[in-house]
């Protein structure tokens, strides 16, 4: 296997990682871009070496395997038509906010909202408790 | 017989070609999409009796040998989801052309919907991993536009983290599916078989993780479902039923073809047990925490699917038997009860438990629609969820996993427990006091064609109940085939 390539698939797969977890949707949907670029040239490496082309006649000892390359062009194919979907999406969703940020969880809120109230409500109390007692002593 | 599989594809996928033609001829498109449908039952329905004893049918598309072509392979499993799937469609169908809130005047909406169907059969039919990843993608690009359908903020928001959270599964699946071609030099599942006997054991185990972490998202299990109580409910009703009946239990299908065929254990597997057992619990927690109807339910979809993965865990014939019998009540309960939900918030404008109330005397046959599909989720006798989680515990019991067993009896309760919360929120009692500031809900009546639709599906699971003897029957032959391999692989490769 090819150095370079292996190289060239890790980088892909650790920016792409990356850009998934940023709050901008942008860069999101760069990041699945790159993801899958990484994912295309991992089937193209895992054909094995580079051959002469597979044309009928040939010897099969010493051609490419073409079965990943047909996977590789799918693939290609699919992630391109779904980026152009996300990114038809991401523009809606700045059209509507005016804003590429990912917004926060609604559910996740009310939790973070309902512990703080526990918090300060537990606080209250204790603050109370420690009122009393000095007051009592 | 073998003929019989590529139209399976085909034909909803022409269907969709025509209808994007007809995109100014709304009620030649709600033609189209009704007979386009009932010929994918009736086709079905044809392939379920030819497999009926258990044999496995199979289609070379091209003439290629299994190695380098297409292949499409139908075993019991597959055309009893495929009859189910397309009954399904059928019903949300008519559900939608009778509601008027569905968008399904919306552009594109028949043709894409076609696309959803050719892309669920594809799943249930690949016979490679690749193409299963194929037919996972149109299936998955039919739901995002599904999903975003009208564009509001809401949809695009969930919509988008519905996109991104498939799209890196899809990119998870291609790799995984680049390392075992690089391992194994196949991806066609019958040659992995055997091929994935042969190479490093924690190799094997890794890939194997690798694609049930793949499907476990597209199935929704713990702790990778986050994403599914999230954008379900913001999608048109008659949307979320064929997402909730179909989208998550073409992943339990992919989990349980991949784990019987290409990653088989003796006796129950361990990791699996777990992620059953804290899918189930944690799903149906979340749903009790809730109080939109939709979110509810959405919720119980995770909870359920933990019982169909008890089923493959226990890895037994009777376990994987009850595993086929759950999905098949639980696709149908699901839909009907997004259905009726839909039919409510229809009639209401909300499906808020804080909001509704009283429906029990304005409509009361909405009340029995709802009441009887909700009894068979929480499993109580005679109804069909009953059969279902009676055949898991058996199993479970019968292999001495009594934890799992237990795990899954408490969660029942706890599902009676949240159906009990919308049945008195939404149809006991009077309505609730409108919060100040509110308006009182108000009431009209759904469509016909809604009704009609719903109790179709109300009455198809009843007869499940009666038909529970030669469902459970065929269902021991799916097992069968699940677990013995060889016959699949037999068909598969021709040998």
């Amino acid at each position: 296997m090819n150095l370079v390539l292996a190289l060239t698939i890790g980088v892909l797969y650790a920016c792409g990682v990356w850009l998934l977890l940023q709050r901008s949707l942008s860069r999101i949907v760069i990041g699945l871009a790159m993801l899958g670029h990484g994912a295309n040239l991992l089937l193209l490496a895992a054909g094995g070496p580079a051959g002469t082309p597979p044309i009928a006649g040939s010897d099969p000892a010493t051609t490419a395997d073409p079965l990943p390359q047909a996977l590789a062009l799918t693939a290609i194919v699919i992630t391109f038509g779904v980026s152009a979907f996300l990114l038809a999406l991401a523009y809606r969703s700045w059209l509507q906010r005016r804003d590429d940020e990912v917004e926060d969880d609604v559910e996740a809120n009310r939790i973070a909202a309902a512990l703080r109230a526990l918090d300060a409500d537990r606080e209250a109390r204790e603050a109370r408790a420690v009122a009393e007692q000095e007051g009592g002593a | 017989m073998g003929d019989l599989l590529p139209l399976l594809i085909g034909v909803p996928l022409v269907g969709a070609a025509v209808s994007l033609l007809l995109n100014d001829h709304a009620r030649a498109q709600r033609a189209l999409g009704g007979v386009v449908l009932s010929t994918q039952l009736a086709l079905s329905v044809a392939l379920l009796v030819a497999v009926w004893d258990g044999s496995t049918l199979t289609a070379r598309l091209g003439g290629w040998e299994p190695s380098i072509g297409i292949v499409l392979a139908a075993d019991p499993l597959a055309a009893m989801l495929l009859v189910v799937a397309a009954l399904m469609l059928v019903a949300v169908l008519v559900y939608a052309i009778g509601s008027p809130r569905t968008n399904d005047t919306a552009p594109y909406f028949h043709p894409v919907y076609l696309t959803l169907a050719a892309g669920v059969s594809a799943s249930f039919l690949a016979g490679d991993l690749f193409n299963l990843f194929v037919a996972f993608e149109i299936m998955l690009v039919s739901s995002y536009v599904l999903i975003t359908l009208g564009g509001s903020r809401d949809q695009v928001r969930h919509g988008m983290t519905y996109v991104v959270i498939s799209l890196l599964a899809s990119t998870l699946f291609v790799t995984a599916i680049g390392l075992l071609y690089a391992a194994t030099g196949t991806v066609n599942m019958a040659l992995l078989a055997e091929a994935l006997q042969g190479i490093d054991p924690a190799l094997r185990t890794a890939l194997g993780l690798l694609l049930l972490v793949v499907f476990g998202i597209k199935a929704a299990i713990f702790p990778l479902f986050q994403w599914l109580p999230d954008s379900y409910p913001t999608a048109p009703s008659p949307v979320t039923a064929v997402f909730a009946g179909l989208l998550t239990k073409v992943g339990v299908y992919a989990i349980m073809r991949t784990q019987t065929l290409l990653f088989p254990t003796d006796g129950a597997s361990t990791v699996l047990l777990w992620i059953a057992g804290l899918t189930m619990v944690v799903g149906v927690l979340g749903a009790i925490a809730q109080n939109d109807v939709k979110r509810i339910l959405s919720f119980h979809i995770v909870s359920q699917i933990g019982y169909m993965i008890m089923g493959v865990a226990l890895f037994s014939f009777a376990g994987i038997a009850g595993a086929v019998l759950y999905i098949i009540h639980h696709i149908i309960v699901k839909t009907t009860l997004f259905l009726v939900a839909g039919i409510v918030e229809t009639s209401t404008g909300t499906a808020q438990l804080r909001r509704l109330g009283g429906m029990l005397h304005r409509a009361p046959l909405y009340a029995v629609l709802f009441l009887l599909p909700a009894l068979s989720l929480a499993g109580i006798p005679p109804f069909s969820g009953f059969v279902a989680k009676l055949s898991l515990v058996q199993a479970g019991l019968a292999i001495g996993q009594g934890g799992i067993v237990a795990v899954s009896l408490a969660v029942s309760l706890l599902t009676l427990f949240s159906m009990t919360k919308i049945w008195n929120g939404v149809f006991w009692g009077a309505p609730d006091e409108p919060p100040a500031g509110e308006e009182a809900v108000g009431f009209v009546p759904a469509g016909r064609g809604m009704v009609v639709s719903t109790g179709v599906l109300v009455v198809a699971s009843l007869a499940f109940t009666l038909a529970a003897g030669p469902l459970f029957a065929v269902s021991e032959r799916a097992a069968t085939v699940l677990l013995e391999r060889t016959p699949y692989i037999e068909a598969v490769l021709g040998t």
